[in-house]
């Protein structure tokens, strides 16, 4: 099992293979469907122009996204009240909802990776290749165990887009994730694809 | 009429943090028939720590609280409209305590109620009234991953090579599973409903998923299907989170519906692993959970 804290450096990258299982630990920002159509729309593509604090929250993501990861992620969260925020339940969402931005976001931010459950396309697998970046498998539905990993909330961006899809700026300590889609091109799902449609046609001929 | 807010909150915290026994009794199981040190037995003892660590801690097993099902079976005499309020206010409170994740959003207007209700149907409660004393409220909550990889078929389907008959929904229900990868996060259950229109089949697809695990169906023909479409399923190698393993489902349940002579429809509802359903029973004073 290999540890990695973010920043994390592209030679680290490229030493990662599909299969490795990893303890991720350092900054790291959550965003999901809304965050990546409102990065796509307002900073990579510019169909949108930037309104309230979004040149602000964007200036941050800059300097937070530069070398470390997007966590697929909506939190159950605590403390909502006080602002004494504590992840209670923190597992990964689907990710493959963020196949049309994430090669686009990976390359304009200089992710090192994504985390999230279900893998990603040929798109994002190029952009793996490109970047470079990794895909990170976290457990899907184990938010309890994830959510003990994460051990700060630094700050939360556009609470305006609800609590599980606003951007959390977390700090995680050996939070468990495995390599199913690395830098070389190889993914994990791509072959499970591939085998289990092969067992599919044999099934349907039977 | 009695208030049972409270007992419904405490409904909903068991359902959201505790699963149900006879399903982490198959993740148990299903862990022994994976290789030692592959990824698909590390998903699987990371997914049973996880609900150790829910229920020692009353946090939600998946911070997908899903969509909130209620079934409820009422006495005669009760009114519904304050059980349903009752039920709305147990909602409201047990997402200010973190039992539930805020997952209602106004799809229109892309907001976030904030505290799981919105409009009627959100959470979703079904009546039904039935003959005793006893009132029954079952919870299901549903994430969102394993519902998006729900799929219905209108037969005969000529991509799968699918006609009207139980081949052909064995054929279909096949291609669902196989299209889900592990994206409905496998291990899961198939809720799978045969017949009605469009809207039933879905509904009836997912009611059945209120039965136990290893419930067969009365009608032998159904009950062979159900068995040999989990067994089939497990051929296809996907694995825990679609890793690639032995188990990716780990049971099936089918209902058959009346249907049109023009339609034939099979509904698939995935059902992940966090298959959280819970029931309480309320006898005179006394409030039973299972």
């Amino acid at each position: 099992m290999k540890s990695i804290t973010t920043p994390i450096s592209d030679d680290v990258i490229r030493e990662l293979k599909v299969g490795d299982a990893v303890l991720l630990s350092g900054m790291m920002v959550t965003g999901r469907d809304a965050v990546h159509k409102w990065m796509m729309e307002t900073f990579i593509k510019k169909t949108r122009a930037p309104q309230g604090d979004d040149q602000q929250v964007y200036d941050e993501l800059k300097k937070l996204l530069n070398g470390s990861v997007i966590y697929h992620c909506g939190p159950v969260v605590a403390g909502l009240d006080t602002k004494e925020y504590k992840f209670v339940a923190a597992g990964p969402t689907t990710s493959i909802r963020e196949e049309p931005y994430q090669a686009d976001v990976m390359k304009h931010f200089n992710l090192k990776g994504v985390i999230g459950k279900g893998g990603m396309g040929a798109k994002t697998l190029k952009g793996c290749e490109e970047t470079p970046a990794v895909y990170f498998h976290a457990i899907g539905g184990a938010a309890s165990y994830i959510a003990q990993t994460v051990t700060k909330v630094h700050a939360v961006f556009k609470m305006d887009f609800g609590v599980p899809e606003a951007i959390w700026v977390i700090e995680v300590k050996d939070f468990p994730v495995v390599v199913t889609m690395d830098s070389h091109g190889g993914s994990q799902h791509a072959v499970v694809e591939e085998s289990s449609k092969k067992v599919l046609e044999d099934l349907l001929a039977r | 009429m009695r208030d049972l807010t409270n007992e419904i909150l405490e409904l909903i915290r068991r359902t959201s943090s505790s699963l149900p026994p006879d399903v982490e009794k198959r993740l148990r199981a299903a862990i022994e028939k994976e290789e030692p040190g592959s990824a698909a037995r590390g998903a699987l003892e990371t997914i049973l720590k996880n609900i150790d660590l829910s229920r020692a801690q009353s946090t939600p097993i998946c911070q997908d609280t899903g969509t909130p099902i209620f079934y409820v079976h009422y006495p005669v005499g009760l009114s519904t409209i304050q059980l349903k309020a009752q039920i709305r206010s147990a909602m409201a409170e047990a997402t200010k305590r973190s039992y539930m994740r805020p997952n209602a959003v106004d799809a229109v207007y892309d907001k976030n109620t904030g505290n799981n209700l919105g409009g009627d149907d959100f959470p979703y409660v079904h009546f039904e009234e039935v003959e005793g004393d006893d009132l029954t409220i079952e919870l299901m909550l549903k994430g969102g991953g394993c519902e998006n990889v729900g799929r219905q078929y209108s037969l005969p389907d000529s991509s799968v090579g699918a006609g009207r008959d139980l081949a052909g929904v064995r054929k279909v229900v096949l291609d669902a599973v196989q299209k889900a990868q592990g994206q409905g996060c496998a291990p899961g259950i198939l809720g799978v409903s045969i017949g009605g229109d469009r809207g039933s089949s879905y509904i009836k697809s997912k009611e059945v998923l209120f039965s136990e695990m290893g419930t067969r169906n009365a009608d032998p023909k159904l009950a062979e299907l159900e068995e040999r479409l989990t067994s089939e399923a497990n051929e296809m190698g996907i694995g825990p989170m679609g890793f690639g393993g032995k188990t990716t489902v780990l049971d099936t349940k089918i209902v058959g519906l009346s249907r049109l002579p023009a339609s034939y429809f099979v509904s698939v509802s995935y059902m992940c692993w966090a298959y959280r359903r819970r029931k309480m029973t309320v006898k005179g004073e006394e409030v039973i959970y299972d």
